[in-house]
Order: C-alpha cells, then sequence, then structure tokens
C-alpha cells in the first residue's frame, strides 16, 4: 500500500513537470508526458533514445474482428492483439530467439517436464488492475477449455496431454508437461495474459468467446501491451492509446511506449493501401507487393522504402494426391496416376524456371525456392539440398524413364503422352484475387508447354478454391502459399504431418498412405519432443530432404518483406517475423514532434 | 440518297480496320503467347535510321537490356544494330484460321522489335492487340449475329401471331431486359467445369453474351412487325390467301430490314465491350491467349497502371472500331427512312 501512494506520488510530480515543460517547448498534449516508474523490475529494451508524443498511423487490410486473443484468427485482429496484449516468453523478432517478457526468468527441470516461469514484479495491466499468477492460470485454464475453441489449445497440448499449471506464489507459476517440448520455452510466444478481474464473470457464464468485441467499453476491456483501447469508428478505424502501466524502459529509464496513439485505419485494397501512404496519411507500410514496393520507391519523398529480405512464406504448387476411391470417371483416374508418379512430378519441378518466377513476379524482390524453409529462416534451412539450375533435358528423360513419350500434336508441336498415349493435360487453379500467384501459374504453364504438356490455368476465388482442395478434392493441381507464424519446424507441422488439415496435397489422412509421408510422421513427431537445437535440426532437415526427394510440394519462390516508413520515425527496423513493422511498435517515435503537429 | 457515299465510306473504313485484324498472323511479327523473359515491360522501342552520325537506308533498332539490378528500367544498347527485314519467315500461324504460313509483314534477325512495347511476361505487345482483337471482334461479331437471330426470330413470332404467344415471350424479354446480367454470367461460370480450353471459353463467352441480349432487339422486330402485318398490301395479300410464310417472307420481315441493320451497327460495338468486360474480370477468354479485355486486365493493379501507359493500348485500339459502328449505325439511320418510302411502297410492286 505504502508503496503503491510513493509511486503515485512520485508519477504525479514527475508529470507536473514535464507538464510545464511540455507547454514550453512543445506544446504537446498532458497526456505525453513522460512518466518514469520506479519499478526496478521493468524490462530495459535497447535501442536508440526516442521522444514522446504523436500518432503513428498504419492501415489494416480489414477490420479486426475481434480483439479476443483466444478467438483472433484473421490478420487484422492479430495485429492489433499484437500491440494490446504480451506474452511471457517472447520471440524477438530481430534475432528469432525468445527473450524475457511478462516473466522475468524461467527454469527447466532436467527432464524437460516442468516449465518454472517468475513473473516481474509491479506488473499492471492497461486499466491499472496489477497481473500475477492467478492471471496466468485464468489464462491458461480458459485456453484449454473446449468450450471457448481457443484457437491456441492445439499449441497447449503436449504429448497427447493438456499442460497443468501450478501457482506457487503470486509471482512463480509451474508448467508441467507430460513430454519434453523440442521448441522449449517458444511455446510461451503468443498467449496474451488475460485479464482475469475482467473477464472470469464472461467465462463463467460460457460467454467469454462472445466477449472482446470492438465495441467493448474501453474500461472493460485491458491487457499488458503496450498499447489500451481509446476508441472505435465502426469502418473507419481503431484507435489506441499508450498504456501508461507498460512494464519496459528505454535505456535511460524513459518508460515506454513513446508515440501516445497508434490509430489503425481500415484500408480495404492493397492499391488504396499504398495511395494512402504515399499522400502521408499513413506512416507505416507492409505486406506490400513487389511491384507497388516499386512504384514508392521510386517517387519517395518523405518517406523511406526498405527491403527486409526473404520472409517465411512459400509458395508451391501441388498435385492432387488424394485417393479419391473407386467410383471416380477413369480420366480422373489416369490424371492421377501421373501425379502419384514421383518422376513425373520431379521432372515438373525441374522445368520450372524459378530464378523466372523471382524475376518476374517479385521483380528480383524474392529468392527461388528447392525446399520448405526459406532463407528468411537460416537457423532452420537445411544448407545441403541443392538448388539445380533449370533443366529441360533433366525432365525430359525423368519422363522417359517413368514411360511418357512424344508426338505430334495437332498444332504441329509436340505433345507429352503417357504409356497408354493419352495426352498429359491438366488444370492448375490459381486464387484470383492474388496477382502474384496467377503471374506465376503464367509462368509455368509455359515452362511445362516446353515439355508438352497442356496446361490450363483456372483462377478462382479464394475460398472455392480451398474448398475443392480440403473438402470436395476436384482438382488437378494448385499453386498455393503459406506463410509460417514462427521460424520453428512446430509453426509448420499441420503442413507436414499426414493427419494434419493444411496437409494440402492429401489432408487429415487416418493412415500415412505413403512410406516417406509416415517417414516425416515420425521425424515430426520426434523433434517435437527432442530438447536441443543441434538434435530437432537434424531430424527437421531429414523432412526437407524427403519434401525434395519426393515433391509432393514443388517449391517456388519466396518474397520479400517489403515494407516503408515516414522519415521521421525512429527505431525502424522491420523483421522477417510478423508482425513486420509493429512488432517494436513501444519503441517507435517521431524524430521531429514540431514539423508533424504543423502539418 | 445524298447518304450514300457516307455509308459507303463507313463501310470501306469498318472493312480496311476487320481486314487489318483478320491479317493479325501476317502483320503481327512474333507469336503473342512467346514470353521473353529477359525483357518484361520493355517500353515501346524506336526504329532509327541514323546510327552515329551515318544514315541506313534499312531501318533498325538497337536491343534494349534492363539496366544492372533494375527492373523495368531499359537502355538500348548501341554496340549492335538490328536492321528491319520485310516480308520475313518467322513463327508458324494460319492466315483466316486455315492458310497455313510463315511469312511476315516485318521481323528482324537476332532480336525482338517490340513497336508497342511488351507485358509483363516479355509478350509482344502489338502481336497480342492484333491477335486479341480477332477474338473481341469476333466475339462482338458472332454475339451480334446469334442476337439478332434469336431477337428477330422471337419478335416476329411474337408480333405476328401475337395473343398469348405475344404477351409471353414480351413478358420473357422483359424479365431479360430487368436481370442484373453482369451477376447472371458470374453465376453462369460458376458453374462451369474447371478447365474449359480457349475455344471452348470464347463460344461460351459469345453463348452467354446473346443468351442475354436478345430481348431488345426482339422488342424493336415485334414493334416494326405489329406495324407491318396491319398495312393494306399485306391485308389484301392475306385476303387472296398467302400463306404465313409467304407474307412473312415477302412482305414482313423485308420491312424489319433497315432496324436488325441499324440493330447490328450498335450491338457489334456494345458485344465487343461486353467480352472485353467479361475477360477484364476473368470471366472470360482465358490466358495466355490474348482479348483486348484481358490485356487490359493487368490495369488492376495500381503499379501497373501509373508505370506502364503501353498497356493501355488495346483500350486506344477500340476506339477506331467503335467510331466506324457508329457512323455505321448512323448513316443507316439516316438512310433507312427514305429507302422504304421509296423502294418499298413504290418502287417495288409486290
Amino acid at each position: 500500500m505504502r508503496q503503491e501512494r510513493t509511486v503515485y506520488l512520485h508519477r504525479w510530480i514527475r508529470s507536473e513537470l514535464l507538464l510545464t515543460f511540455a507547454a514550453l517547448f512543445l506544446s504537446a498534449t498532458p497526456t505525453a508526458a513522460q512518466q518514469t516508474r520506479s519499478n526496478p523490475e521493468s524490462l530495459i529494451v535497447p535501442g536508440e533514445i526516442g521522444r514522446t508524443g504523436g500518432r503513428i498511423v498504419v492501415s489494416l487490410r480489414a477490420e479486426p474482428k475481434t480483439l479476443n486473443p483466444l478467438i483472433a484468427t484473421d490478420a487484422p485482429s492479430r495485429e492489433v492483439i499484437g500491440v494490446m496484449q504480451a506474452d511471457l516468453v517472447h520471440i524477438d523478432r530481430a534475432t528469432q530467439l525468445t527473450e524475457p517478457a511478462l516473466a522475468k526468468s524461467w527454469r527447466v527441470s532436467p527432464d524437460g517436464l516442468q516449465y518454472t516461469l517468475t513473473l516481474r514484479k509491479g506488473l499492471r495491466f492497461s486499466d491499472g488492475k496489477p497481473l500475477d499468477a492467478d492471471d496466468v492460470l485464468f489464462t491458461i485454464r480458459a485456453c484449454l477449455d473446449e468450450n471457448v475453441h481457443a484457437t491456441q489449445r492445439d499449441l497447449l497440448i503436449v504429448g497427447g496431454k493438456p499442460i497443468t499449471v501450478r501457482k506457487v506464489d503470486a509471482a512463480t507459476v509451474v508448467f508441467q508437461l507430460a513430454k519434453p517440448y523440442g521448441a522449449g520455452e517458444r511455446l510461451f510466444d503468443g498467449f496474451a495474459i488475460l485479464p482475469r478481474h475482467l473477464l472470469e464473470k464472461s467465462y463463467q457464464d460460457g460467454k467469454l468467446a462472445q466477449s472482446g468485441a470492438l465495441s467493448t467499453a474501453t474500461n472493460l476491456w485491458a491487457g499488458a501491451g503496450p498499447y489500451r483501447l481509446k476508441d472505435y469508428t465502426p469502418g473507419q478505424k481503431l484507435v489506441l492509446e499508450r498504456n501508461p502501466f507498460y512494464w519496459k524502459l528505454d535505456a535511460k529509464g524513459n518508460s515506454l511506449p513513446y508515440v501516445d496513439e497508434v490509430v489503425f485505419l481500415f484500408v480495404p485494397s492493397a492499391d488504396a493501401q499504398v495511395l494512402r501512404f504515399q499522400s502521408g496519411e499513413t506512416d507505416l507500410i507492409s505486406r506490400l507487393g513487389a511491384e507497388n514496393f516499386s512504384v514508392l520507391s521510386r517517387q519517395a519523398h518523405g518517406y523511406t522504402m526498405t527491403d527486409a529480405g526473404p520472409g517465411l512464406e512459400y509458395n508451391f504448387l501441388f498435385f492432387n494426391l488424394n485417393d479419391l476411391g473407386e467410383k471416380v470417371s477413369p480420366e480422373i483416374a489416369r490424371k492421377s496416376k501421373w501425379f502419384r508418379e514421383v518422376k513425373f512430378r520431379q521432372a515438373v519441378s525441374a522445368a520450372i524456371d524459378r530464378d523466372a518466377i523471382v524475376r518476374l513476379v517479385y521483380q528480383g524482390r524474392g529468392a527461388a525456392l528447392w525446399g520448405p524453409v526459406t532463407p528468411g529462416n537460416p537457423r532452420w534451412v537445411n544448407t545441403s539440398i541443392p538448388h539445380p539450375a533449370r533443366s529441360l533435358d533433366h525432365a525430359r528423360s525423368l519422363l522417359k524413364e517413368a514411360g511418357y513419350s512424344w508426338k505430334n500434336g495437332a498444332a504441329g508441336d509436340s505433345e507429352l503422352v503417357d504409356a497408354d498415349g493419352s495426352a498429359v493435360e491438366f488444370s492448375i487453379l490459381t486464387s484470383s484475387s492474388n496477382a502474384d500467384r496467377t503471374k506465376m501459374a503464367a509462368i509455368i504453364q509455359d515452362d511445362l508447354k516446353e515439355l508438352g504438356m497442356h496446361v490450363q490455368v483456372v483462377p478462382l476465388e479464394f475460398r472455392s478454391l480451398i474448398d475443392r482442395v480440403s473438402q470436395t478434392k476436384e482438382y488437378d493441381a494448385c499453386l498455393l502459399g503459406l506463410a509460417s507464424f514462427d521460424a520453428d519446424p512446430n509453426s509448420d507441422i499441420n503442413v507436414w504431418l499426414s493427419s494434419g488439415e493444411t496437409h494440402l496435397w492429401n489432408p487429415s489422412q487416418a493412415h500415412p498412405a505413403t512410406p516417406w509421408e509416415s517417414e516425416i510422421d515420425a521425424l515430426m513427431e520426434q523433434q517435437l519432443d527432442t530438447p536441443g537445437f543441434a538434435q530437432r535440426k537434424k531430424l527437421y532437415d531429414r523432412v526437407q530432404q524427403i519434401l525434395v526427394d519426393y515433391q509432393p510440394m514443388i517449391f517456388l519462390a519466396s518474397p520479400d518483406i517489403l515494407t516503408g516508413a515516414k522519415n521521421d520515425i525512429g527505431n525502424f527496423h522491420p523483421s522477417v517475423l510478423e508482425p513486420y513493422v509493429l512488432w517494436n511498435v513501444e519503441q517507435l517515435y517521431f524524430r521531429n514532434e514540431q514539423a508533424r503537429a504543423a502539418r | 440518297m445524298m447518304e450514300r457515299p457516307k455509308l459507303v465510306r463507313w463501310i470501306i473504313v469498318l472493312g480496311l480496320l476487320h481486314a487489318i485484324v483478320a491479317c493479325a498472323g501476317f502483320l503481327a511479327p512474333y507469336d503473342p503467347i512467346e514470353q521473353d523473359r529477359d525483357r518484361p515491360y520493355a517500353p515501346p522501342m524506336r526504329v532509327h535510321v541514323v546510327d552515329h552520325g551515318h544514315f541506313h537506308v534499312r531501318p533498325f533498332f538497337y536491343q534494349v537490356h534492363e539496366r544492372q539490378g533494375s527492373f523495368g528500367d531499359f537502355e538500348e544498347k548501341k554496340s549492335t544494330t538490328f536492321s528491319l527485314h520485310f516480308f520475313v519467315p518467322g513463327a508458324r500461324y494460319r492466315l483466316f484460321g486455315f492458310v497455313p504460313s510463315r511469312l511476315h509483314l516485318f521481323g528482324a534477325d537476332g532480336a525482338r522489335l517490340y513497336v508497342l512495347g511488351s507485358d509483363g511476361l516479355g509478350r509482344d505487345q502489338f502481336s497480342r492487340i492484333l491477335y486479341g482483337g480477332q477474338i473481341s471482334l469476333l466475339s462482338g461479331l458472332l454475339g451480334a449475329g446469334a442476337t439478332l437471330f434469336f431477337g428477330a426470330f422471337i419478335g416476329t413470332v411474337a408480333g405476328f401471331y401475337g395473343g398469348w404467344r405475344d404477351a409471353l415471350l414480351m413478358r420473357l424479354a422483359e424479365l431479360f431486359l430487368a436481370l442484373p446480367w453482369l451477376y447472371l454470367l458470374f453465376a453462369l461460370r460458376a458453374f462451369l467445369p474447371l478447365s474449359v480450353s480457349p475455344m471452348k471459353a470464347f463460344l461460351l463467352v459469345i453463348t452467354v453474351l446473346a443468351a442475354v441480349g436478345w430481348a431488345r432487339p426482339a422488342r424493336l422486330v415485334r414493334g416494326v412487325v405489329l406495324n407491318a402485318k396491319e398495312r393494306d398490301f399485306v391485308r389484301a395479300a392475306r385476303g387472296f390467301g398467302a400463306s404465313d410464310v409467304y407474307l412473312l417472307r415477302r412482305h414482313v420481315l423485308p420491312e424489319t430490314r433497315s432496324v436488325l441493320l441499324t440493330q447490328a451497327a450498335i450491338l457489334v460495338p456494345q458485344f465487343v465491350l461486353a467480352e472485353m468486360t467479361l475477360s477484364f474480370l476473368g470471366l472470360g477468354i482465358p490466358e495466355p491467349e490474348p482479348s483486348w479485355g484481358n490485356q487490359l486486365a493487368a490495369l488492376q493493379q495500381y503499379s501497373v497502371l501509373v508505370s506502364y501507359w503501353w498497356i493501355y493500348l488495346p483500350a486506344l485500339a477500340i476506339v477506331p472500331f467503335f467510331v466506324g459502328y457508329q457512323g455505321l449505325a448512323s448513316a443507316l439511320h439516316v438512310d433507312a427512312p427514305t429507302e422504304k418510302i421509296e423502294g418499298r411502297r413504290g418502287g417495288d410492286p409486290s
């Protein structure tokens, strides 16, 4: 109690002093006043020392669906939640390694089954109420509750059993795992600690999944992130203000964040976002296509465009390898036979000009891919995977070995025919809203024409494309991209496990359909509970090698993460992990507040 | 009679324009779907006659290269010149769809000349506009033809026989006029099999266009037929025992001729535009086959819109055709009444 009062007094004096200062020199709003907290356990972050004040405006592709971290699946919601919430242990977006967050330290038991986390002292939610072990327990309980349908639930089930949490004291919690977890404390990244005092009632009423609407009253929503809810205008914008109780300090002991407000504008199209940024309405931009990036770079005034290098998105072509049963038409059965032939897939891979894809689609701002791990994830990429140049001769010899031959087609060109003499023709689905992938498909179509394959490109609306791939399974081949959310193999585990829903070429199998798929299953399960990076790397290298050998996905290219920011924004260091530009939002600041106020 | 030369003039203009597109294979230097991956979005290249102060009798051009490390930033490499040759062999094509040939109006050895630039995959824009015109114009002509056929048929039946047939067909026509046809097309496309070959897609676009377009000409034809069948000479012929078929053929249908011709001149450009709209939205002719619509589809991207002006050129290509057809329509319109009164009433005894 006493301590609380001194903190308050201290803060009050500081505010008063700074208020005068601000009125004299900056004519900033009183809320911009700095507050140095006497909490000795605040996290001190390195970086340029910034100045307080101003507002950062960014655009979101769509209105976030929710502020509730448990049920958010859409990218805009995740982006907003990222600046409003905090987790126990955080993955640093720059180094891709874990760093202390709400937990100042953690200890792992020798058997790898017990994680003891110590929380910082004096932590508060953005409404000023304290954050302690009870909130952690509440969060984990809510995540594991089947009625809540939390998106993080799967991650909390390690070795088939849910993680259990025990409170030792107000600042110490122990997590008990059924099996060792390979990625270790990375587990705790992404678990926003929820305020029990605000949410317990709706949880007990079974309404937790409904809470967190954007229209929630500002005093009924809180988090431990750098910003808190201020104002929401449906269809237009969401305004967040700085959380005065945030637990990070800069190297000089000033409390973070620097910027008073973060405004998210809802701007539906990528092109409209570009225009807003160009006209100076927004301060930061990310998720840019290469073509828009070069448009912005060419006419840059007042802002700087940054190419952060290859991200974690991988684009690939895959064939329909589903077992379609007995009742399929002979035509589909024939196609299915081609697609199941490993040499056929290898030949397609050998014939694709990946360098042309990078150059024509990404204007050189990307990397050609031969495996699933992009150069944006240097720790996990298997460097022994060869990068063969395009070779039509190699492709032809593979096809010849598999019993294919060529004959003169109707149009005077040579036509590939299978062992039964029927011409090889199939269609590739792409998302009609993704100009990049449609262009990739056009390049592949032309590449495969040289092998004598007749390929149709079918742009479909994204939802009906996903429906065909995962539900009706009526397609030949499909071009898609996936972006890992973390630079760790576990983030893509649902893609590689044969039982996974995103095991796109043959999803949700009861038993692995092929020996190599079952080997991948075994390796992925094994790396899941192998502690130690070196061991896990060896296992995941093998997974990558199998994927390259059998080509269930023909990996094509990975685009660079392209971003831009106004020149007067300091500490701007885009990362290749999401959120690309707002990951260090608490450190962003305006170098020249006066210029900004005058505008 | 004064308007006759005007009509002829417009017909000559349109004939020439169509001939240019029909001879696309000969006039276009390259295969429209061939990609040149080193030269995406190359700007239109210049043809020179003076090289380092020396005058060349034969026009020539320089090959363009992307500046090192850039994208879409081309410069001429002046060390080598490529002479332009006329009537040269090149890519295979079929003139008018059936005469196989390799002869092209112009071309060069060892380098490609992009008169109107190249698109995002390095395909020759000039060749694509010519070939794309074939598809766009053909779908306009066929679509208008089919529409007029259905429209004339339905309008004649409705007008000539009247009664419940008239009521039914005209209500149906009103229904079709009220339909939001763009959404109808979206719905139709969704029902189609996945891989539609370019040829099938083309025929489908035309069918769809004709299926939704017949209502307006049908109503016009019905009006003319209603009017014509009440004329004295038609009544007289009927009194003399002429059959319905005879009446339609000799007296009623000829009356509709001017309406149909004017409609045709209006409908063709409308259908060209409809095809372009469909292809622009990705519902028409699929890539890689060119059509004016799918060439313009690249402009949906802001970056293309502000960076590469030559991608707009297919939109310019339609202008002379539209002017031609509009001129023809107005010439026909002015021409029609005089012809009807003098030709039908006085001159022709039938």
